[in-house]
């Protein structure tokens, strides 16, 4: 496999970010060698809700376009975005452990991307169980719209319990709560993140047409 | 025959009027799904027969001494209600698959949001007699009064139920047409029903521990504003799942 520019520039970045983050970004006074992890975690779980908000602005505008493209880029965000989310739900619990003396707690946080996760596994077997290009496209866009519709319900249900998760440092109306150092760390990996999802993105979608194109030319779908 | 009665009942309305309006063809076809439910009472058996074993089941996963049966009932009865519902929501869409009715019905003079609020409301029929029927068999068997919180535990259990049939109603009808068919339901409708089963549980729970109205105002509100936001999103996109 031949590695396009974008793929040697992200991977490259995440590379670059991690190095500084280990060796040259201090370890946290309190939280100790564990704190080192939001440096995944966090850029993570931004990669993962953007991927999801591009899923939901691709499916209404399939639903308003018909554009198959529109939908091969909802197919790919939804993939991406999982996989993202699950990293977010790995790295969690790692750091929770030592900090919290538990992996998993049902705070608000840990909830929310819990059930949203398992909204996108649903999409994409929704996905899977669909032969009709057509069909698929229209069914995953309405699952897509309906998701991001869920989005604030299970946000504001699952807050009406208290939430232990640590508040933002970075985007809040005070200055950030860390030294510079960090800061710089952190909005790196958030960059690198970004690259590193632009890039998987556009493999996934390139995979998606091939995979559309040779399914015809094999007659394997199922033309209504 | 569930086709032909579709047919026939939309042939009959025709002599009489050109087209039915929204409400009007909605419920229509509520009509024609609850007489089908009716005459066979084959899904409406199985979902009150799988509450009541579910309430034993249940209580019996329970140490009692551990856990007050007020403290365990209203987390108990969402839990079944979310299930039982989707028998019935199953049913809505699965059961007419056999004799391809949704293609008498997409044909029928009725408009395709009328389809999808009429499927709606014969469910709605369906989970709130469960629920009728669910409730006293819980108040029996846990041994707690619903009484004196009659009233507004119903009206949360109308604004849960409507939420719940709104969702699941349309995820019936996109299952149905998958190849994995009803397996599917509940992998779809449950991350959604988890905002529903949260407000009502709390609420019921904030009621039955004889805490003031306003206690559970909160989750109420946020269960209306669900249910609206599920209906007309719902009525919505429900035409994009049967265009041919």
């Amino acid at each position: 496999m031949k590695l396009s520019k974008l793929a040697i520039v992200a991977i490259a970045a995440v590379v670059a970010v991690y190095v500084r983050a280990i060796y040259f970004t201090p370890i946290e006074a309190l939280q100790g060698a564990a704190q080192k992890i939001l440096y995944v975690h966090a850029p993570a779980a931004w990669v993962a809700f953007l991927a999801f908000g591009l899923v939901a602005v691709t499916s209404g505008l399939y639903l308003w376009l018909r554009d198959p493209k529109l939908d091969y880029i909802a197919e790919s965000s939804a993939e991406v975005g999982l996989l993202f989310t699950t990293v977010v739900l790995l790295t969690g619990p790692l750091w929770a452990k030592p900090i919290w003396g538990a992996y998993w707690t049902w705070d608000a946080r840990l909830t929310f991307t819990l059930i949203l996760w398992f909204v996108y596994v649903g999409y994409l077997v929704l996905r899977g169980a669909i032969d009709d290009r057509d069909m698929r496209a229209r069914y995953s866009a309405v699952l897509g719209i309906l998701g991001a519709a869920l989005v604030p319900f299970i946000h504001l249900s699952v807050y009406m319990f208290r939430t232990l998760h640590p508040q933002p440092v970075l985007i809040k109306p005070s200055a950030p709560s860390m030294p510079p150092v960090m800061v710089t760390t952190l909005v790196s990996a958030f960059g690198a993140f970004t690259l590193l999802y632009v890039w998987l993105l556009r493999e996934r979608y390139a995979y998606a047409i091939e995979r559309d194109a040779a399914r015809q030319r094999l007659g394997m779908e199922g033309e209504v | 025959m569930p086709a032909e009665l579709a047919t026939e009942l939309v042939a009959s309305h025709t002599r009489e009027l050109a087209a039915p309006g929204l409400l009007r063809g909605a419920l229509l076809i509520a009509r024609k799904d609850l007489l089908i439910e009716l005459r066979t009472r084959s899904a409406i058996f199985s979902a009150l027969a799988f509450s009541v074993l579910a309430l034993a089941a249940f209580f019996f996963a329970w140490d009692p001494t551990a856990v007050g049966p007020a403290d365990l009932a209203p987390g108990v009865i969402w839990v079944i209600f979310t299930f039982s519902g989707m028998l019935g929501l199953q049913r809505s869409f699965g059961g007419e698959q056999p004799t391809r009715t949704i293609d008498a019905l997409i044909a029928a003079p009725v408009e395709r949001e009328s389809i999808f609020l009429g499927k709606m409301l014969a469910n709605l029929a369906f989970v709130a007699l469960v629920q009728a029927v669910t409730l006293p068999a819980a108040a029996l068997l846990y041994n707690v009064s619903f009484l004196s919180i009659a009233a507004p535990l119903a009206g949360i259990v109308l604004a849960a139920a409507i939420g719940l049939v709104a969702v699941g109603t349309l995820f019936a009808a996109m299952a149905v047409n998958t190849r994995l068919a009803e397996l599917l339901l509940p992998l779809l409708s449950l991350p959604f029903f988890v905002p529903i089963v949260i407000c009502a549980a709390q609420a019921t729970a904030k009621l039955l521990a004889g805490r003031p109205l306003a206690d559970a105002a909160d989750f109420v509100r946020l269960l209306v504003v669900f249910d609206v936001v599920a209906v007309v999103l719902g009525t919505l996109v429900y035409p994009s799942l049967i265009e041919q």
